[in-house]
Formats: C-alpha cells, structure tokens, sequence
C-alpha cells in the first residue's frame, strides 16, 4: 500500500470541502473495496477521507411510501432490516447472495455502488487494462474472460459491474441521492454506472468531488413474486457469473408489471424494457419467459472463453422468471435451485 | 501486550495517527501510520498472533475479529478508523481459564486441523451466534462460508457451532 495522508469527515460538508481541495484523494467508507485495491496498488489516493463516521446510517419510510437507505448503512443491517426482509426482500436476498457475512457487516451502501471490476487484468498491474491505465490496452479481449461482459461491451473494455445488491436496486427502480460542490441531485440507479465506451476508466456519472447519501427506494417492493438466482463457480462467497434479479406483478395467471435485471453480463447492471415490455400483458409461462430472454440475449456477443454465458443467461433468466411467478424466490442458504 | 512507549511517537513522525482502542478488554494506545490495517496492528504492534493473516484480501476469513461485537476482516480495516472501538480476538474468548463455549464445542468436535484457520472460525462463529440468523445447518454453512478451511475440517465446524449454538 502506498503511504497517504488520513482525516475523518465531521459532516457532509466538510467531506465535500476535504474531497475538492484534493484531486487525488478518496472517500473511504468499509473499505472492503479500497484497502484491497490500495494492496494490488491499483488505487493509490494521496489522502484517505474517512467518512464511515457521518451520520448517514438511518433506513427511513418515505412520505412516498417508499424507503431512504442512507449511504453508510451496512450491508448486512440492510439486508436484515424488518421493512427491508418484508417489503424488498428481493433487496436483501441479493445482499446475502454477497461476499460473506464479515464483509457484509463492513460494506457500506454506498461503497457497494462504487464496487470496482473484479476483471483479473484490471487487478493485476503487470498487464496493460484500459480501464486502470487508458490507451494500454484490452488484454481481456483474448484472454482469460470467463468473468467479463456479454452485452454492452466495446472495443476498449469488456469488464463487469460485480455488485448483487446494484441488481436487485435496478430491478426495483431505485433512485441514488446524491450531495456536491453544486448542491444536490438525484440519479436513477439505471443511469448511474455506465456503458464503458472509450472511456472505460468511468465507472459511474458520479463526479469525483460528489457523495452518495442515500438510496432511495419507490413504494413497489414486488414480495410476492421474486427471486434473485445467482449463478456461480462456487456456490458461496463468490462473484456471480450471471445473476438475475426478477420481480413480477402477477394477475390471474397474467404478467401486469415485470422487472428483469442482470447481473455478471455487462459494465452495470442491465434491464432492457423491450423484454419486460414483452412480458406484461402476457400469460406467464416458459414460452414467453424464452421470448424475453431472447430478446435481452439478441445481441450478446462473447469472447471464446465466456461465451457459455450467453446459454446460461438465457436459462437462468427463464427459471427465475418461473420462481418468481410461483412465488418461490431462490433460498441463500439451501442452494437447490427450485 | 502492547509496548510501551516512552515518548510519543506521533509527534516524532508527523505521519503517525495517534489512538486508542480496547483490546481484549485492555486499553491499549498506539502511534500509527494510516496504511496499517487492524490485523497488522494486532500481530506486529501488540504481539497478538492468534489472529491470523492467511489472504491478507479478504478473501479467507483467517483475519476474522470481533470489533464493538460484529465480525469483521482485520485485514481490510484500518486501524486508524477503529480509533474508540473495542476489539475482541483469540486470545481475549476465555475467562479465567475456562475455555468459550465455542472454543470448547471446537474442541468437542475436533472441528480443526492444522488450527491455521480456527481463531478465524471461532470468532466469526461468535458473531454468527449474536447475529441470530442462523437457524439450520445450511444456514451455519453459509453464514459461515466468509471462512475457508485449507483442511476441510467442515463438517466438524459446523457440528461445533450447531452444539454452541443449541447451548447459548
Ligand atoms: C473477497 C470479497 C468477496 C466479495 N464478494 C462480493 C459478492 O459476491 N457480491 C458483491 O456484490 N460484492 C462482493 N464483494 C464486494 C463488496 O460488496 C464491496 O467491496 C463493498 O460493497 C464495498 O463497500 P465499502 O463500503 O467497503 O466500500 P469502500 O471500499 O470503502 O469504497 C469503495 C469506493 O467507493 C467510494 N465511496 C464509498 N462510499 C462512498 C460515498 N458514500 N460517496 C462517494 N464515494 C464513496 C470510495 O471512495 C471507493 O472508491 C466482495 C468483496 C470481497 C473483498
Ligand atoms: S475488460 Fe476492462 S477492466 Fe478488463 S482488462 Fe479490459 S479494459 Fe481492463
Ligand atoms: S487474511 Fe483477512 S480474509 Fe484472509
Ligand atoms: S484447520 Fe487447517 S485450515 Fe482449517
């Protein structure tokens, strides 16, 4: 780890005016993240801003009838939170689908939205990546990929967003709240990570000198019919290589309201509304769970040694469809897949 | 225990952060370079090896304490941001010379090896335990899969914390 100047934040505010008189400073919250990254000297800030200290810990209702997840809440307090199990327990069966239970009780909301790649070359800083160093290269491309993207890709970057939790938040159509030098503003969470493009060293719209302070959730929480189905090499305590968080307003045997999301296929987390747009209306069974995942998959393209994704996207999108319809979300504990 | 200091060395080095912790139930003190992470500060600053390092990323669970009562990596936390926090390892579970009930139930279950990776377990089983959430078998598994055993001693572990837990 490079050595590095330390200061806690005292409040919002003063995080912000600590962040904008250092470009090359960070924010650190459970650090489950950062300090590893700082290990590979993949990160290497001039000055650590604690910020684990504000008081951005509380899950409130809404007057909307929705829930404010402020940004420092751990994941494990989310993932167990009473409103949290029974409205959105899609939320938090993919909280527990996450790292494992020690890492749960350090990462913050937050830090989980900001969660880097866990693409082998960005890690390893022997290899050229164009996401760590522009203009170096792709390495990822040809190869070892198993890990990386099918959709979304570009010719500079194949990496995947790894967050759980930013999967069931997309899915739920949830909103980042987030404070900066200009006040503050508020991103869908669809629109907050992005596509890589030729700028694959932005992961996110967030602007350096802002922080997040909260999630918020709408009303809709989808109990009834979910289930986050995450797929992996092992079946605890790794990255998901592909993962989907699926919810269904269900009407006699009809689709009325559906939200699909990937996890594991792209640089974040991916909904397509033609295929959710397929579903409503729709009687739900297999054949038109295979046409929506058909049209999330037309244009997946893999690189040799990830294209099994493509197939097993398009299955595991068809069997939590089922879960979800038959309102038998995927246990985290038991790993059958029903 | 922690050395002593004689002189502060934080205003020595103007680099070093100077906290304070309860280790174990002791007040401990220390001058400290930001980029030390907890682990660390235990083995090297305090002479506490029980805590072990075996990734050194998170990734094994070797490093698992116990910091105002949840479970955490040590190797991930820096010590800086623990400043006021009181820290339960290893060497702090028995009283007296009577074992933790989870030390002894390892024990009963010869839920160990090599022991590289117990102090690990049995604090992390100590959080799995005050969590509550853990009901079945399966859930003991994968609340406590944050741990790896290189000797696959599993089923033992397991059975140990089923009979802590039935006892607590
Ligand atoms: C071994 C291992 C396995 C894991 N497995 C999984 C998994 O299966 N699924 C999964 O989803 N995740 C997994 N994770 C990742 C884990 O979820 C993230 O590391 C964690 O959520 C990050 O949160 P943090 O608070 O620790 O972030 P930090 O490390 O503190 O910060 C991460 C980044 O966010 C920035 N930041 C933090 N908070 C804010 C804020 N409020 N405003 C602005 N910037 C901020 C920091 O500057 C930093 O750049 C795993 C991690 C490890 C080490
Ligand atoms: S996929 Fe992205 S992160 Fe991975 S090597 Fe290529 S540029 Fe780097
Ligand atoms: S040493 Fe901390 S998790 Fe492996
Ligand atoms: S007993 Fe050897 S690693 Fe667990």
């Amino acid at each position: 780890m490079n050595n590095f100047q330390y200061s806690r934040a005292t409040d919002v505010a003063d995080a912000l005016s600590q962040i904008a008189s250092d470009a090359s400073a960070k924010f650190i919250a459970g650090g489950t993240n950062l300090v590893d990254l700082m290990k590979y000297d993949v990160e290497h800030p001039s000055r650590l801003i604690d910020i684990s200290h504000l008081p951005l810990t509380k899950i409130e209702e809404t007057t909307a009838g929705g829930l404010r997840i402020g940004a420092l809440v751990p994941n494990s307090d989310l993932a167990w939170h009473p409103l949290v199990t029974e409205r959105y327990p899609l939320l938090s069966s993919a909280l527990l689908a996450g790292a494992s239970a020690q890492l749960r009780n350090m990462a913050s909301t937050g830090g989980n939205l900001l969660q880097r790649t866990r693409c082998l070359y960005f890690y390893d800083v022997a290899t050229p990546c164009n996401k760590r160093e522009p203009g170096s290269g792709c390495p990822a491309k040809e190869g070892i990929n198993r890990i990386n993207a099918i959709l979304g890709t570009s010719d500079a970057c194949i990496a995947t967003h790894p967050s759980d939790m930013c999967v069931a938040l997309a899915a739920l159509d949830a909103e980042v709240h987030v404070a900066g030098p200009n006040g503050e503003r508020t991103i869908a969470l669809v629109d907050f990570h992005r596509l890589p493009g030729d700028t694959p060293q932005r992961d996110t719209n967030l602007d350096p000198k802002e922080i997040i302070t909260a999630i918020e959730l709408p009303p809709q929480g989808f109990s009834k019919h979910y289930t986050y189905l995450k797929i992996r090499d092992r079946l605890s305590y790794a990255f998901a290589l592909v993962s989907v968080a699926a919810a269904l307003r269900m009407d006699n045997g009809t689709t009325r309201d559906a939200r699909l999301a990937l996890g594991g296929v792209a640089h974040k987390p991916w909904r397509n509304p033609e295929a959710e747009a397929a579903l409503n209306g729709q009687a739900a069974n297999t054949d038109t769970f295979a046409r929506a995942a058909d049209i999330v998959l037309h244009e997946a393209k893999g690189f040799g040694r990830n294209t099994f994704k493509i197939d097993l996207a398009r299955r595991t999108i068809i069997r939590a469809l089922t879960q979800a319809m038959n309102g038998t979300p995927q246990s985290q504990s038991s790993k059958k897949i029903a | 225990m922690a050395r002593s200091h004689t002189a502060p060395a934080a205003a020595l080095f103007p680099g070093l952060i100077s906290i304070e912790l309860t280790v174990n139930g002791a007040k401990v003190k220390l001058d400290i370079a930001p980029w030390t992470t907890l682990l660390d500060a235990l083995r090297d600053r305090m002479g506490l090896m029980g805590t072990k390092k075996g990734c050194d990323h998170g990734q094994c669970g070797a490093c698992t304490v116990l910091v105002d009562g949840r479970r955490v990596n040590s190797c991930l936390t820096l010590a800086v941001m623990k400043d006021g926090a009181e820290v339960i390892t290893v060497e702090g579970l028995a009283t007296d010379g009577v074992l933790h009930p989870v030390q002894q139930a390892f024990i009963d279950h010869d839920a160990f090896q090599c022991g590289y990776c117990t102090p690990g377990q049995i604090c992390s089983a100590i959080g799995l335990i005050a969590e509550g959430k853990a009901k079945t078998p399966d859930d003991i598994r994968e609340l406590m899969s944050g741990n790896i055993c290189r000797c696959a001693a599993y089923p033992n572990i397991v059975a140990a914390i089923q009979q802590a837990m039935d006892a607590s």
